[in-house]
């Protein structure tokens, strides 16, 4: 018996079994990768924090490289000396805390839950860093990164990620250039936590002026670089309390 | 003729040159334009996109008597998407750091008007060798236009070639770079690809007058 390719029975069966078909070989493949890939997003994660204390293997002016993956463990294992959970101004050692979902614990925290505040404590030639990890909004989806600070709430260095923004002009917050800017930037003004402002037309394209809180946008980028003065800001705040505790000492 | 008829070698062929996806049907330029600014990218772009040509051509071709004319183009759809998502999930697993590079684009080859040009013009009316045949040229005369790019781009905008410094150190000042030379930056944004491609379409047409469109 021929089949009636015509009647609208067989384009709906066909469509229901195209649709199992495809999900079970999908859903075998990303459960079967599952590890590696999620091993390949911790060694990330690792990366960017050492980047962001300026533990990286940069070469020359315009480079980002990271501590290569089979040295990344034992590098972060010397560098980062502790690993916290802020609470309040407080703050207690936390196993991992670099595998803290920010995006989960930002849900959770609109349920009610207390919201986990990862922070890492680095020691790089007798001095201290404080990385804090920030996400945000960029154009087009997530942007995220870590900004390590001193104890005078200098920032020492920051790593930017994102995950679309537009090739050659958002997508440049990971590019050299946009992020040694942020270093020697205060993200304090007199006593308040403001932040450090991606700012256009702050007359200072090449960031001499150290204690203005901005630095100079990216032309054509200009969500983008929003997004990223909101990121920090929103970010830097929840950790004020216990930040305070840190330059209170110092 | 052993393995492939005569027919058969010009369905691999004929997309390498004459005719060439990218410089005479002008399809996929959008990809050609955003990923070449270095040869690393250019070559897994032209390696993924032969996979999911090449495999997602045969299936379409087994399945294209049972396909429901309906909804073809959704089913056509379907196919790329997941072929798609099953190299951005090996590549998430065993390149990591290029599925970075990648992520976006990977996500555009759903898109690629080359790969839904070929479902639409070839597999959907022949057998799956043929099919096959058809996706791996068009795949690879993509891919070759995108390496010659990617070649040209890295090599005058950073002084690299797949990462080695193939020119010296600019910042030592060591090789060329001792003479004088610089890189040069234009080649590192999208509109240099255009130039590339441009002048490979130049020298294609003045070599092969019959290409020429006279109006």
């Amino acid at each position: 018996m021929a089949i009636n390719k015509d009647k609208n029975s067989y384009t709906v069966i066909f469509a229901a079994i195209m649709v199992v078909v495809v999900g079970s070989i999908l859903a075998f493949l990303a459960s079967g990768l599952k590890e590696r890939i999620s091993e390949n997003e911790r060694l990330e994660k690792q990366q960017n924090i050492l980047y962001a204390m300026g533990v990286h293997e940069n070469v020359d002016q315009g480079s980002v490289n990271f501590i290569p993956t089979d040295r990344v463990a034992e590098e972060f294992e010397k560098y980062i000396s502790e690993q916290l959970v802020v609470e309040g101004n407080t703050a207690k050692p936390y196993d991992e805390a670099y595998l803290i979902d920010l995006q989960k614990e930002e849900t959770l925290a609109k349920k009610g839950a207390t919201r986990k505040l990862p922070l890492f404590v680095g020691n790089k030639d007798g001095k201290k860093f404080y990385i804090i990890p920030m996400r945000g909004k960029g154009l087009w989806d997530a942007i995220w990164g870590f900004v390590a600070l001193d104890e005078s709430m200098t920032v020492q260095g920051v790593y930017f990620d994102h995950k679309g923004e537009t090739p050659g002009l958002g997508a440049n917050i990971k590019q050299r250039y946009f992020m040694d800017d942020f270093v020697g930037e205060s993200i304090l003004k007199g006593d308040a936590y403001v932040g450090v402002k991606v700012a256009k037309g702050n007359n200072d394209p090449v960031n001499k002026i150290k204690d203005d809180n901005e630095v100079d946008a990216m032309a054509g980028a200009t969500i983008t670089g929003d997004g990223i003065s909101a990121m920090i800001k929103k970010s830097l705040r929840m950790y004020k309390p216990y930040l305070e505790t840190i330059k209170s000492k110092s | 003729m052993g393995l492939l008829t005569k027919k058969d070698a010009s369905l691999i062929l004929d997309p390498l040159a004459d005719n060439n996806p990218i410089t005479i049907q002008v399809l996929g330029i959008c990809s050609a334009l955003a990923i070449t600014a270095e040869l690393k990218a250019s070559i897994v772009m032209a390696i993924s996109v032969v996979f999911v040509l090449g495999v997602g051509n045969v299936v379409i071709s087994l399945m294209r008597n049972i396909i429901p004319s309906k909804i073809r183009i959704i089913v056509q759809l379907v196919v790329v998407a997941t072929l798609v998502i099953i190299v951005d999930q090996v590549l998430k697993a065993f390149a990591y750091e290029l599925s970075k590079t990648l992520a976006v684009f990977v996500g555009l080859i759903i898109t690629n008007c080359i790969i839904m040009g070929r479902f639409e013009a070839f597999a959907l009316g022949n057998g799956p060798w043929k099919s096959f045949l058809d996706g791996i040229g068009n795949a690879l005369g993509y891919g070759l236009i995108l390496i010659i790019v990617g070649f040209f781009r890295e090599l005058l905008g950073s002084g690299t070639l797949l990462g080695f410094k193939v020119l010296g150190d600019p910042v030592e000042k060591t090789g060329l770079y001792a003479t004088g030379y610089e890189n040069n930056g234009f080649m590192i944004i999208p509109p240099a690809a255009l130039i590339v491609v441009g002048i490979i379409i130049w020298v294609q047409r003045s070599r092969n007058k019959a290409l020429i469109e006279d109006n």
